[in-house]
């Protein structure tokens, strides 16, 4: 509130300054004095006020930036994520077609390389090509007087090349080998199923047809015709056209039939773990140590004493008979031992 | 004709009978029968080496009774002597020495397969070696690949289920293409016998016919055996299957299955295309480059790996680089170092795989570098011939690493070419790298650390003992009495052609 303009001179004024003893110059230097520190005050207030909003103003401005700053680093974080992802993403995905045209391409150049090439031999059929020569001319000519069979190819892989054939058997032993390596599942040691091998069963049953008169009645009269008819083959293998390799695949898919219709139960008594030892075992002996004896006499040109009999009998050109019956043996036993390691796990 | 020159036949016969009845037997049983075959093996391929060395000739053996071309033959040379003997050295040790982790790592109801898998590979190393016929080279490849894939498998665990399908996938890949290599070059000369086929192609060259096929023949048969012997892009397999299957068969897939394949190339080389023809096809700079891409790159894979099993494995690729780079020369001797590699490497590395087996047996079965440390003091047979085998791969004299490196930059010095520049730049950085992951590997077993691993009852089993005792003298027989080696060597390629 502002005192009066008048007042220092009004009667009461006048009786203050008496009793304080001070003079009207005192109180006008004191008013001038205040006014001074008043206006210095007021400045200080400015001042303070100002700094305050400056420092107010400086707190928003790092509030911004820190917050600019954490967005920038939101973002440098979300774009790292997303580089991190990137092969997850889309890496995979240009990795995956660009492989896929690369392997087009490869295929594409392969193909077309090997077309070319093929275009460059020489004509098929033609008498006068490279391959019509001495040997396939020996082969024709006196390939059964030499070997004693009337069907060549059975000659030609069981006597002429042999060595080849003994390997080509010993592949599907080795074969059958890595399968049981990786399917059979074991019996204990006094000969029970394991609990795997016994679940492995269980699950086998539920897709073994019981009793299904259909497939019983035509494997009844099949299965008899199909395995003579193997037999057959074998044994006719070097009459005729046919021999170890086909007559033992018909006579495994013989047995295939009959263990789908009848059930393991039934076949067990042909064939189980123990026969199939010694039937997959003795076929490949003998025919490893047939033809290492004729080898080794062949070779020392040493008389082998095995008789080459008249073409055209069943009993005839010495080796090829016996070795097409081992090999029949051999690839039935490895057919049929497929399927059920395949289907349980081993017999 | 002599009774040795029926000791071939023996062998490869005996291999595929005692293989077959192995699947009958007992695992220990099955295992005295594998082992005796192997060292009748090895007795009969050294008197067959000694023979052809007196008689200073090769002979051939009919298979049966008819003469070559139209029957099967086999043939049998100073080179072929080495490499049997060598192989049966080898396979016979890697049994030795990982007979007991046979027993640890395979199901005892299928420990006699391994045996059936060894006998029948070793068969097929013999008759690759042996063979004197493409398409019998051919019936022996395929019963190498599935035994090979079946070793692998044998542990069966998923790693190995795993590497032995990648193993099978890229391998009857180069199956394939070697079989349609051998096809197209029966309709080209109407032969399979090696001699007459090269008889044959020698005149197409000369008379200039049928070239784009021969040149594609050459290269299905190469790119076929290269994919097989993991040769540098095509190595995927590899890491997998040496590095998680059973000791002996990492032992013997990394120094006997690539390295007969390798010697079938040679053979095919030398005795079916002819090397006139075949260094004049260009292949040989093929096999050059992607040799040298191999040693960096395998070099480099073996540095980042923190998996003892897995380093040695990538340091096969690159050793595999050498000896394609000293095939890729082109010149009698490049090849000459290359035979003495495979030698060399294959002695070196089935050491080296069967030793850390037996570091990592006393490190809690486990591979892992940190695992490993001070493992060379808690088992120390194994210890000693990491580190022989460790200063081998590097090329310290004195081991056989260096004689190998020594020929192949005396090759490579010959050749007087852009090759030479960039072999002996790459073999000098190659060393250096092999150095940088083998030396840290040898620092890193001789730390002593784990001290909870240590079990004072352990004893290295005998045959490990022998098997490493046998491996560091072949090395150090290698390294030291390299020259009548080379001698013989030269002998044979010389027989060859």
């Amino acid at each position: 509130m502002k005192p009066r303009s008048d007042y220092e001179l009004s009667l009461w004024r006048r009786l203050v300054r008496f009793v304080d003893g001070e003079t009207l110059a005192d109180v006008e230097r004191r008013a001038e004095e205040n006014r001074v520190s008043d206006a210095l005050s007021q400045k200080k207030v400015d001042v303070e006020a100002e700094t305050l909003f400056e420092q107010q103003e400086k707190e928003d401005r790092d509030d911004r930036k820190r917050r600019l700053e954490m967005e920038h680093q939101k973002e440098a974080e979300e774009l790292l994520e997303k580089y991190k992802n990137w092969p997850k993403e889309h890496g995979v995905k240009i990795f995956g077609r660009l492989y896929a045209i690369m392997a087009v391409l490869l295929c594409a150049v392969i193909i077309t390389t090997l077309l070319v090439t093929v275009s460059y031999l020489p004509e098929y059929g033609s008498p006068d090509n490279p391959n019509n020569n001495e040997v396939v001319e020996k082969y024709n000519k006196e390939g059964l007087q030499d070997t004693g069979a009337v069907n060549n190819v059975a000659g030609m892989i069981l006597d002429y090349r042999a060595f080849d054939t003994l390997g080509e058997s010993h592949v599907l032993f080795v074969a059958a080998v890595c399968v049981m390596i990786l399917l059979r599942l074991e019996l204990t040691k006094d000969g029970k199923p394991t609990d795997t091998k016994r679940a492995e069963e269980e699950n086998d049953r539920l897709y073994e047809p019981k009793n299904d008169k259909i497939l019983q009645l035509s494997a009844k009269i099949l299965v008899p015709v199909i395995i003579m008819y193997g037999i057959y083959v074998v044994l006719n293998g070097h009459l005729s056209p046919g021999g170890g390799f086909s007559g033992g695949a018909i006579i495994g898919a013989g047995l295939i039939l009959y263990v789908n219709a009848f059930g393991f139960e039934k076949a067990k008594r042909i064939m189980n773990r123990k026969n199939y030892a010694v039937i997959s075992v003795v076929p490949l002996l003998f025919y490893a140590l047939a033809k290492g004896y004729s080898f080794f006499t062949g070779a020392n040109h040493l008389e082998s004493g095995i008789p080459k009999g008249t073409p055209g009998n069943i009993l005839s050109a010495g080796l090829i008979l016996p070795l097409n019956i081992c090999v029949g043996i051999v690839v039935a036993c490895t057919m049929y031992h497929f399927y059920t390691l395949f289907r349980k796990g081993g017999m | 004709m002599d009774f040795v020159c029926n000791f071939p036949f023996f062998c490869i016969v005996l291999c595929l009978a005692t293989g077959v009845i192995s699947s009958v037997l007992k695992p220990k049983v099955a295992k005295v029968v594998s082992v005796t075959l192997v060292s009748v093996c090895l007795v009969c391929s050294f008197c067959v080496l000694l023979y052809t060395v007196e008689t200073g000739e090769a002979f051939t053996y009919m298979m049966g009774h008819f003469p070559a071309p139209f029957g099967n033959e086999i043939r049998a040379g100073v080179l072929e002597g080495v490499m049997a003997t060598f192989f049966s050295v080898i396979m016979l040790l890697a049994i030795l020495g990982g007979e007991k982790y046979i027993k640890i790592d395979v199901e005892e109801p299928k420990q006699n397969l391994v045996f059936v898998l060894i006998n029948l590979l070793l068969s097929s190393l013999l008759a690759l070696v042996y063979t004197n016929d493409l398409f019998t080279a051919y019936v022996f490849v395929e019963i190498n690949t599935i035994a090979a894939g079946g070793l692998i498998m044998i542990r069966s665990n998923g790693h190995c289920v795993l590497a032995s399908m990648k193993y099978m996938i890229m391998s009857l890949l180069g199956s394939g293409l070697l079989l349609i290599g051998i096809t197209l070059q029966y309709d080209l000369t109407g032969h399979l016998l090696m001699s007459n086929i090269k008889d044959s192609i020698a005149v197409l060259a000369a008379n200039g016919e049928y070239t784009v096929p021969l040149t594609v023949i050459i290269g299905l048969m190469s790119v076929g055996i290269a994919i097989k012997s993991a040769l540098f892009p095509f190595h995927a397999w590899l890491a997998d299957a040496y590095g998680y299957s059973t000791a002996s068969s990492a032992a013997i897939l990394s120094s006997l299955v690539s390295k007969a394949y390798i010697f079938l190339l040679i053979k095919i080389m030398y005795r079916v295309i002819g090397t006139e023809v075949f260094w004049d096809s260009k292949i040989t700079n093929v096999f050059f480059i992607l040799g040298v891409a191999g040693m960096l790159f395998g070099s480099f894979s073996a540095i980042k790996e923190h998996d003892m099993r897995r380093m040695i494995a990538f340091s096969s690729v690159a050793q595999i680089g050498y000896i394609y780079m000293g095939l890729g020369f082109g010149t009698e001797l490049g090849m000459v170092a290359a035979v003495f590699h495979i030698l060399s490497h294959a002695a070196t590395k089935s050491m080296l795989f069967v030793a850390c087996r037996g570091l990592s047996e006393v490190s809690g079965n486990k591979k892992d570098f940190s695992d490993l440390k001070g493992s060379g003091f808690r088992n120390k047979p194994a210890g000693v011939a990491f580190s022989v085998g460790a200063f081998s791969m590097v090329g310290v004299p004195l081991f056989a690493g260096f004689i190998s490196k020594l020929y192949l930059t005396s090759a490579a010095l010959e050749t007087m070419s852009v090759k030479m520049a960039v072999a002996v730049i790459v073999l000098a950085i190659s060393t250096i790298l092999n150095a940088l992951y083998f030396i840290r590997a040898v620092i890193s077993i001789y730390t002593p650390r784990n001290e909870h691993y240590r079990d004072a009852s352990f004893r290295p089993g005998k045959t490990f003992c022998v098997g490493m005792v046998c491996f560091i003298v072949i090395n150090f027989v290698l390294g030291l009495a390299s020259f009548p080696i080379i001698n013989a060597i030269e002998q044979g390629l010389h027989m060859f052609s």
